[in-house]
């Protein structure tokens, strides 16, 4: 993975935001910032608002009230520009069931001007060579479908990854495979941010974590 | 233009693996041409009606294409993913727009083989090339209004009913123009070769209207926006 | 007409601690337009039905006349109206739902007068046409336009995010520029082709005197007055219930913090 090095320290830069889809505060007053190359966990029960703010940083729902910035673009400006440079993976994967997984991949990859070698690099680096790489979408393991989902982040070249429950429907075995793949990933100066409502994790390294409750942040444990 | 033969490329290696084109959508225009000939009961009237059943039975048929080619990106959220990753959103309606286009030929070629068959038309040389004139010209204008109308109900909800009643009015212009020219070149009576190239010229210019419209509006149509 | 002013179900809609003086949908101008509309119509009612003198061709029946020309002249005001309204809508993205309300408004509007327009158009087709119903490109394009708009509406009316609503209509709104002159011109080719049996031209054959067309001018201003009166109303009622979203915001902002805090 090549990525850019992003000179400005703070990826994401959100004071007092309100979110409110549908007339619903899901996010009533969140701060919080994020720094470049961060392993961030966001935690908290159903409904404290982490999957909005998730989506708020990826451009995806609207900024009601507060300020927010994201890879320095300021986000009630332009949420078009933070959605290209920003990699969203919700509870779907958004891939194509009838697509091979590096055909998904590489699908990307042409839409980036990535080229086949690029694809088959990553492809190997987030554990998806050989006999997987043409396993039909459809076909592959929630754990394999999650990490093409998170390839196809890398060969766009996204530089924050906010992940909706990654750890979710995945065996002790596709966990430490994605915690690898965060390891890589925040190494190269991605930033990732997941949200998890596991109480403890015994990941290496351990994240930053984030406690969330009624559409705020109540905890922050470095 | 990489971009839009990556979607373009990509829609149709998907349809080519689920093959729904060919065991659902050309059975069903077959059998929509079955029917009519079933409901009118008379060959005399069929050869006359055949040009419009058949685009009829095109229209129903492409709204089957148009709707499954954003259900392949709607159904594991793929549609968001392809949006964030390109810079210019109007190259994915390009790239859909050619899928489509890909799709409906193969659909329309097959129905006019279908009017020959049950129909008893005839095509001479001259006609020939004014029904695929026609064909060409009618099956872009199909897809542009297709692809753009889908794009305009894409992950509403009630979609399915709600494509035909928005798209079949703007397609009326369509169906006239591409009736009138088919029954032309099928050497009809009523109508001269002449007038059915007359036709063409209208069915050329939707095409180009709702192309360029497609392309001005997909962006604000596909705007993630809850 | 009735008063539909929603007066005290905007009230109820926002809730104690606003003012209730400031919350229905009539201002002092609204009224006079109200009082005008009806202060119209019942002239144009009393002329159409009592005053003017039969056709000589088509006799009563040219009555319908006074109903039927001003409700497509609305119809179509409505439509001009609603695409003007969804363009500026586009184009002024950022926090401008008003001319999104002020579109659907006069969408809504727009197809009642055209089903009128359609309805009486049929009835005097009946009586001077001997049909109901003629394949003319007028007819036929006005057809189109009225099932381009109930698709409009169905598409308004389907519970998504009000942005989303609001941009996909506004398209919606503008494409039909596009579809309507098309239908027009491709109707009139069509029929062009073919040798029609002679039809009456109801327009070209009514000898209209001075006071019918006065009163046929009259019949266009009130419905035009009607159209503004029912379009302000209606646009206004949707503020409302906008409004309401963002007055209940701070309320639910506030009760997520004592959530929080009682925890």
């Amino acid at each position: 993975m090549n990525l850019p090095d992003e000179s400005s320290d703070s990826v994401i830069q959100l004071r007092d935001v309100v979110v409110a889809p549908a007339g619903f505060p899901a996010l009533a007053g969140a701060t919080l910032e994020v720094r470049a190359g961060e392993l961030v966990a966001l935690r908290g029960a159903n409904g404290a608002g982490k999957t909005t703010l998730l989506r708020l940083c990826a451009g995806l729902a609207p900024l009601a009230r507060g300020a927010a910035s994201v890879l320095g673009v300021d986000l009630s400006r332009d949420r078009a520009a933070v959605r290209r440079s920003v990699g969203f993976v919700g509870h779907r994967n958004g891939l194509y069931g009838e697509l091979t997984a590096r055909e998904n991949v590489a699908f990307v990859g042409a839409l980036v001007n990535a080229t086949r070698s690029e694809v088959d690099a990553v492809l190997e680096e987030f554990g998806l060579g050989g006999r997987v790489a043409d396993t039909r979408a459809v076909a592959l393991s929630a754990g394999q479908r999650r990490r093409t989902a998170l390839a196809s982040l890398a060969v766009r070249r996204a530089r924050l990854w906010l992940l909706d429950e990654p750890h979710s429907a995945l065996d002790a075995d596709s966990r430490q495979q994605l915690e690898r793949v965060f390891i890589q990933a925040t190494a190269a100066g991605v930033t990732v941010v997941y949200t998890t409502h596991e109480r403890s994790s015994n990941s290496q390294p351990m994240p930053r974590t984030i406690t969330m409750d009624a559409g705020r942040v109540v905890q922050d444990h470095a | 233009m990489r971009n839009v033969f990556a979607v373009a490329r990509k829609d149709l290696v998907v349809e080519w693996r689920a093959r729904l084109l060919l065991v659902r959508v050309l059975p069903f225009a077959l059998l929509v041409l079955v029917l009519f000939a079933v409901a009118l009961d008379s060959e005399a009237l069929l050869e006359r009606a055949a040009a419009g059943l058949v685009w009829l039975a095109a229209m129903f048929a492409a709204l089957l294409v148009v709707q499954r080619c954003y259900d392949i990106e709607t159904a594991d959220g793929a549609l968001d993913m392809l949006l964030t990753s390109v810079v210019e959103p109007s190259r994915v309606f390009f790239g859909k727009l050619l899928a489509v286009v890909g799709q409906l030929l193969v659909l329309v070629v097959v129905l006019v083989g279908g009017a020959v068959v049950l129909y008893g038309v005839r095509v001479d040389a001259a006609g020939l090339v004014l029904l695929v004139t026609t064909v060409v010209t009618a099956v872009i204008g199909l897809a542009s209004v297709g692809t753009l109308y889908g794009a305009v109900v894409a992950q509403l909800t009630g979609r399915d009913s709600l494509l035909p009643l928005l798209a079949m009015p703007v397609l009326a212009p369509l169906l006239i123009g591409a009736s009138r020219a088919t029954e032309a070149a099928f050497g009809s009576r009523t109508i001269d070769l002449a007038t059915g190239w007359a036709w063409t010229a209208l069915l050329a210019v939707f095409a180009v209207v709702f192309t360029a419209a497609g392309a001005a509006s997909f962006a604000t149509l596909t705007e993630p926006d809850a | 007409m009735s008063d539909t002013t929603p007066t005290p179900h905007g009230a109820a809609l926002l809730g104690a601690g606003t003012a209730r003086r400031s919350l229905g949908t009539a201002t002092p101008a609204t009224r006079i337009i109200g009082l005008l509309t009806l202060a119209t119509m019942t002239w144009v009612v009393v002329s159409a039905f009592f005053i003017t003198s039969p056709d000589v061709v088509q006799g009563d029946s040219v009555r319908i006349m006074y109903a039927h020309v001003p409700a497509a002249w609305v119809a179509y005001l409505a439509f001009v109206t609603t695409a003007i309204a969804s363009g500026i809508s586009v184009v002024r993205r950022h926090r401008t739902l008003g001319f999104d309300r002020v579109a659907g408004a006069s969408a809504e509007v727009g197809v009642l007068f055209m089903g009128l327009a359609l309805v009486t158009g049929s009835l005097w087709g009946r009586l001077t046409w001997g049909t109901f119903w003629q394949w003319d490109p007028r007819l036929t394009t006005t057809l189109f336009l009225f099932i381009t708009y109930v698709g409009y509406l169905a598409v308004r009316r389907i519970d998504a995010s009000p942005e989303r609503r609001a941009k996909r209509s506004a398209v919606l709104a503008l494409l039909a520029v596009l579809e309507i002159p098309l239908v027009h011109f491709s109707v009139v080719l069509w029929r062009s082709l073919h040798q029609e049996a002679s039809v009456l031209n109801p327009d070209g054959d009514v000898r209209l005197d001075g006071l019918m067309l006065f009163t046929l001018f009259s019949g266009v201003v009130a419905f035009t007055l009607g159209f503004v009166w029912l379009v302000i109303h209606r646009q206004r009622l949707q503020a409302l219930v906008d409004l309401q979203g963002t007055v209940g915001l701070d309320s639910a902002i506030a009760a997520r913090a004592t959530e929080a805090v009682l925890r």
